[in-house]
């Protein structure tokens, strides 16, 4: 059995040290170390996007990067995404246009459809789609996911 | 049974209701978003283990031996188990995991290999560990000898004479006799209505075509997965993600050789099934395994297993023969359709056999099926099972009719739509079906009138019927003090629809949607529920809710009767106020009442269980503008309307994401998604870059049309919802490309490579 090595992380605001076999993926160490079980294993091969984290600024797909990676990193997860009780305006956006069904995919979606809000505030329908195509839905057919986020766009610019 | 329609309460089309018919967020929202709803691989217990599957690297092969004695001693490695662990009592029972009935002895085959290996992929043995990793690592020391045997991986292989057979002794079934050798044909049906001979000699135009279509997956984002516990007092339980909870516990008893009483399987969420997590795969062998261990184990598959070791839906051939009158009357049709079973017979025929023709009204049909064991994994039903195949074909064909004919392909299929009382072959009568409403709402639809214009862009139509099932269902009420509800229900909630049954609960109550709390039971708490499939569970389930609320109405209007002393036959409960026919004075909320019963006397607790038939089933049609590059053969999705028979809708918003995301994986069908097997029986594709999948990029909206024609079997008019929008994508986009670049296309998927060579052939002609 290898040797762990300890991880020092800022995760959703926290310190967080954990300790991590060199073959486990930072999705593993979220999952089955932290106890983070919010972002979901769909491909472990970064295709389908269910493991989206924001790491240090860039969102990334987590079953890609390694544990051991994380070190001195700031990680966001869908778990850090709410302010307490308070959902974010693209969270309550899902929840208003039924923009989920079985759910699975929806941590990642909403950590991505963040990312581009912070990064782009007024969004247009192909900017929305280019940026969630790492992003599978197997549910909805995308059509309300990407309504979703132009209404969160709308409350947040509003706010 | 349910009791007859004409004893139940059944609301008129015009109704307007208080909380049907609303949108509200649903109840498991909040927790789907934060991430802090459970499902199946989220589950954690003290002390569990991980399991793992060893599987056969060949398509067909005899097991010789295995020897597992090295992966049982390396570090952390706890168990192992193969076929020979499984028992081998009552192999002939029939258990329905809502599909159908299947052979004990072929589940128990396909979970774990016994003697042979039907398919690369095929599970051999399990093992548990301290971690995935050291449980993956021990596979690796398991020594299998194989005998390599060749396979056959095409219907038409498989259906060849001389084929090589992957069972020695099964021979055809069906037809009321077995066939004299044995063969890959597992079995095969035929049904028929009037005279098909006859009908085509009156056919003005006859039409006869070919098609094939890939073996494509269901494609949920949370692999198969499970954790057991074989306790010390003997009882099993499961925690699962299935699509039905009452299957699996008696599939598991079953394989296991078990009392069904000693199984209970608690459904986790669940992370889309679309009839794929109906099958069993695991959970079996993680009880095995916990039974050696004395511990929890979890087993979770990845995305190779999943492709290589679950069903897909089957690929099929399928010859189509429609001919039609002058004035555009369908006289008659016949179909042949062979379709993939897999590495066990079941592929479900019967189903694309009832529903190929029944769009339609025509007066003579025949209809021939074949059930085709191929080295491919059980195939398993996906959304509508076998019918988007169908419908290609059919689609297609009519659409070739009415081209000849010069008439519009939307007024052709209104001239022989399917109506109540229509004939279908071997099926009672369509009940009340809104196929005509759902053609005229095309017709007039802004996209059909709008013309569309530019170089090698073509409009498609086609249309589409699923039928739906009712079933057992069951569900439980208690009125809270505070004038809240908590109901148990069930059904898996695939897609919210613990919101739509709860919603049904509130409206017979008169309290908001969300006042009603729903949760999802497991076999020890709620009474058996069929599973979540055939499109029944707002229809059935929502049923067995009306029933408990109907209950709990009943027994708080007898509270109100003891409350203000009066008979309680002058008492009824409206838009949530319990109140007095008699007496105008009389009046209390649901809400005082129930903060009234714990001092009155005993808990309100309602019961509803149906077992409902009249489900009935959904009338849906597509409008589709695609761009096809005349050189690549590449189609892009321009536009596309969905327009659907929904009977009532309980929730608009959910009812519209059902019709988009059905819509979306006809497309994905139809364009991008195959089993692309290599010569040696090897899926060459087993990842979800190479497994196309459609995503936000590679679609426009998709305009979802509700069209509501009440069912007069359910007290609110639903119809079963969820799986029609599947069924006619693919004959639609197939029917715009032919617009586009006059180019019939035979095959599925429509890959660019497909195209360009339907494109080349044409103008070769």
């Amino acid at each position: 059995m290898p040797g762990k090595t300890h991880v020092q992380t800022i995760i959703n605001g926290e310190h967080i040290d954990f300790l991590c076999e060199p073959r486990q993926s930072l999705l593993e160490c979220l999952r089955d170390v932290i106890g983070l079980t919010g972002s979901k294993e769909g491909c472990n091969d970064g295709n389908c996007g269910a493991c989206t984290v924001v790491f240090d600024g860039r969102i990334v797909t987590s079953c890609l990067v390694l544990g051991v990676e994380a070190e001195g990193k700031e990680i966001t997860t869908i778990e850090g995404i709410a302010d307490g009780n308070t959902l974010h305006p693209v969270q309550q956006a899902y929840l208003e246009n039924a923009a989920l069904q079985c759910g699975i995919c929806t941590p990642g979606f909403i950590v991505s459809s963040k990312a581009l809000l912070d990064q782009n505030p007024t969004p247009t329908e192909h900017e929305i789609r280019y940026w969630l195509a790492n992003n599978l839905c197997r549910c909805t057919g995308y059509d309300k996911i990407v309504r979703a986020v132009q209404d969160a766009a709308v409350k947040m610019q509003e706010a | 049974m349910a009791a007859p329609d004409s004893e139940r309460d059944t609301v008129p089309a015009t109704t307007e209701f208080d909380v049907v018919g609303t949108s509200p967020i649903r109840h498991d929202g909040a927790d789907k978003v934060t991430g802090r709803a459970v499902f199946g691989p989220d589950f954690q217990s003290a002390g569990l283990l991980h399991g793992k599957m060893l599987r056969s690297p060949h398509a067909h092969a005899r097991i010789k031996s295995i020897d597992t004695a090295k992966a049982k001693a390396a570090p952390g490695v706890y168990a192992v188990v193969t076929a020979n662990d499984l028992p081998s009592n009552g192999g002939d029972r029939l258990v329905d995991l809502g599909i159908g009935p299947i052979r004990v002895e072929f589940l128990r085959n396909n979970i774990l290999a016994r003697e042979k290996v039907l398919y690369k992929g095929h599970a051999v043995a399990g093992v548990a560990a301290i971690s995935a990793h050291a449980a993956e690592e021990a596979l690796a020391l398991i020594d299998v000898e194989y005998e390599a045997l060749p396979s056959v991986m095409t219907i038409s292989e498989a259906m060849k004479p001389d084929a090589p057979l992957l069972y020695d002794n099964l021979k055809t079934s069906g037809l009321g006799e077995a066939s004299d050798k044995p063969s890959n044909v597992a079995s095969r049906l035929r049904l028929s209505l009037g005279d098909a001979g006859n009908g085509f000699e009156d056919a003005d135009v006859i039409v006869e075509r070919e098609f094939d279509t890939s073996a494509v997956h269901q494609g949920y984002i949370e692999p198969h997965n499970c954790t057991a516990l074989w306790n010390t007092d003997g009882r099993l339980h499961i925690w699962a993600s299935t699509q039905g909870a009452f299957g699996a516990r008696t599939a598991v008893a079953w394989i296991l050789d078990l009392p069904v009483s000693q199984v209970k399987v608690t459904p986790l969420e669940i992370g889309g099934g679309f009839g794929g997590k109906t099958a069993l795969y695991l959970d079996p062998v993680a009880a095995l395994l916990s039974k050696q261990t004395g511990q929890p184990v979890k087993m979770v598959m990845t995305r190779q297993e999943v492709f290589e070791g679950t069903g897909p839906t089957p690929g099929s051939h399928i010859k189509v023969k429609i001919g039609a009158t002058q004035e555009g009357a369908i006289t008659a049709a016949q179909a042949s359709l062979a379709y993939e079973a897999g590495g066990f017979p079941g592929s479900l025929v019967t189903i694309p056999a009832m529903s190929v023709f029944v769009a339609y009204d025509i007066p003579n049909v025949t209809i021939d099926g074949f059930d085709v064991l191929t080295n491919k994994p059980k195939t398993e039903p996906y959304r509508a099972p076998g019918a988007t195949n169908a419908a290609f074909a059919v689609e297609s064909v009519v659409d070739d009719i009415a081209d000849r004919l010069g008439i519009d392909p939307i007024e052709f299929r209104l001239r022989n739509a399917a109506k109540e009382g229509t004939p279908r072959a071997e099926s009672p009568p369509h009940a009340l079906i809104g196929g005509v409403e759902v053609l005229e709402a095309m017709k007039h639809h802004p996209h059909y009138t709008t013309p569309l214009e530019g170089p090698n862009r073509g409009r498609g139509v086609a249309v589409g019927f699923s039928g739906s099932i009712g079933f057992h269902s069951s569900c439980t009420i208690t009125v809270n003090a505070d004038g809240t509800a908590a109901l148990v229900e069930g059904s898996s909630d695939l897609s919210g629809s613990r919101t739509t049954v709860a919603m049904q609960a509130a409206e017979v109550l008169g309290i908001p949607a969300e006042d009603v709390h729903p949760s999802v039971g497991d076999t020890d708490s709620v009474g058996f529920t069929f599973l979540t499939g055939g499109s029944r569970t707002t229809f059935a389930t929502g049923w067995a809710a009306y029933e408990a609320a109907q209950d709990v109405a009943r027994q708080m209007i007898a509270r109100a009767a003891l409350i203000w002393d009066v008979n309680a036959d002058a008492l009824k409960l409206e838009h949530g106020v319990f109140m007095s026919t008699a007496d105008p004075e009389l009046r209390m909320t649901f809400k005082e009442l129930a903060d009234q019963i714990e001092a009155t006397g005993e808990t309100v607790l309602g019961r509803g269980s149906v077992n409902p038939s009249g489900a009935g089933g959904s009338f849906i049609g597509d409008i589709v503008d695609v761009e096809v590059d005349p050189e690549t053969g590449k189609v892009d999705i321009l536009r596309f309307t969905a327009v659907q028979d929904v009977g009532k809708a309980v929730h608009p918003g959910q009812v519209e994401g059902q019709i988009q995301g059905g819509t979306t994986q006809g497309i994905g069908w139809a364009l991008n998604e195959e089993y692309f097997m290599t010569d040696d029986g090897r899926m060459a594709n087993p990842t979800l870059l190479d497994y196309r999948m459609p995503t936000s990029l590679d679609l426009p909206m998709i305009d979802a049309v509700i069209v509501e024609v009440p069912n007069p079997a359910h007290p609110f008019g639903v119809r079963g919802v969820g799986e029609a929008s599947i069924v006619p994508p693919a004959g639609a986009i197939a029917n715009a490309i032919h617009n586009a670049v006059g180019a019939r296309v035979g095959e599925l998927p429509m890959k660019p490579t497909t195209v360009a060579k339907a494109i080349w052939d044409k103008s070769n002609e």
